[in-house]
């Protein structure tokens, strides 16, 4: 598929700033932090929208890994400027198994801080950021629109983590 | 975009333990990612057969295990069934990986099991193998080894270990990238 030719998104957040903090719904009714998981690496996905056919084979192969993200006791969250209530058909649809944040109000508030929101579009960039143990950033990715950058990046970054960094006094302790 | 993506280079290499129809030293090695649910798949299979006819002995083609279970329901079984019965011979398994996609509508594990005892090999076996043991670690290890080399959706296809990002559907084009990768190929030295 040819990448898209739209504006780029901001510089993303760069590596070795601390990640900001911020709190989404991830159901209707449920909120999630990223401070919530402070002590376990976190996968940060931003995708432009759920069901975009590259958002959806991205995701899905996300989904078929989180035995791999469990393992270096990483918790994997996606983020788009979808509402809650389309997140969770779009996960029920999909069997998704891992959090859909919604960054619906103030529209796109998160993506942007994180430099990965594309304004002429209103949606957020396909970034993906690799956030340590300690809250800091430790590897980011700017995908074209319409090209789905695996998980290969995200695994060697995972991997190049310092225990100290993975937070490894806890992991398996968690699923 | 270039056809061929320099940074997603197959992890592991192609060895013995792949499941391959062509020679050793043929001059091109096409590896493809697959999942036998898959429709994409499902539509690249006639197209690999007839790349084989058009390459002849040129052309070496490897499959490896890449299925989105969680989108395909069928996928995870229909993997394992297909090396359950690549147990028994590498013609049996090329036998199963046939009979799966030319019925990727009936793909239920009495299905799979069908197809296996067909193909000489018990339905017990087949079943016992869903419940773990080395054709799911076997499918797995498939998997991550897709990952990281690159493998984002299916099929994937690498040509002499690189991935290969170009158009597939077009068996003309196809076998013309695979013709210059022919062409262009070093026999190794060790």
């Amino acid at each position: 598929m040819a990448p898209t030719n739209h504006t780029k998104a901001r510089e993303l957040l760069a590596i070795g700033t601390e990640a900001p903090d911020f709190t989404l719904n991830s159901t209707p009714d449920q909120k999630v932090s990223l401070s919530d998981f402070r002590g376990r690496p976190v996968v940060l996905v931003f995708y432009p929208a759920d069901w975009s056919p590259v958002c959806g084979d991205q995701v899905a192969l996300y989904n078929e890994m989180l035995a791999e993200f469990t393992e270096s006791n990483a918790q994997l969250l996606g983020i788009s400027v979808d509402g809650a209530w389309c997140h969770l058909a779009f996960a029920k649809d999909r069997r998704l198994h891992f959090p859909l944040l919604a960054d619906f109000e103030p529209k796109g508030e998160v993506s942007r801080k994180y430099g990965a929101y594309h304004d002429d579009q209103g949606e957020s960039a396909r970034a993906l950021f690799v956030i340590d143990a300690n809250g800091i950033i430790r590897w980011n990715h700017l995908s074209p629109d319409g090209v789905n950058p695996g998980a290969d990046g995200i695994l060697r970054a995972l991997d190049a983590l310092t225990p100290e960094e993975r937070g490894s006094a806890t992991a398996g302790s968690t699923s | 975009m270039t056809a061929v993506d320099a940074s997603s280079t197959l992890t592991p290499p192609v060895s013995d333990s792949d499941h391959a129809q062509g020679a050793g030293n043929a001059k091109v090695t096409l590896v493809e990612y697959g999942d036998y649910e898959c429709s994409y798949c499902g539509r690249a299979y006639p197209i690999v057969k007839q790349l084989q006819q058009a390459l002849g002995t040129q052309l070496r083609f490897v499959f490896r295990n890449f299925p989105l279970s969680q989108s395909h329901p069928h996928a995870l079984h229909a993997a394992i069934a297909a090396e359950t019965v690549g147990v028994k011979s590498e013609d049996a398994f090329w036998g199963m990986h046939d009979a799966l996609y030319e019925h990727q509508n009936a793909l239920d594990d009495e299905d799979l099991a069908r197809y296996a005892a067909a193909l000489g090999v018990p339905a017990s076996e087949v079943i016992n193998a869903f419940a773990g043991g080395s054709e799911v670690k076997r499918v797995r290890a498939d998997f991550r080894g897709g990952v990281r080399s690159g493998v984002n959706g299916t099929p994937t296809f690498f040509v002499n270990g690189e991935r290969y990002d170009g158009n597939w559907t077009d068996v003309e084009s196809f076998a013309s990238v695979l013709r210059s990768a022919a062409k262009s190929h070093r026999p190794r030295t060790s």
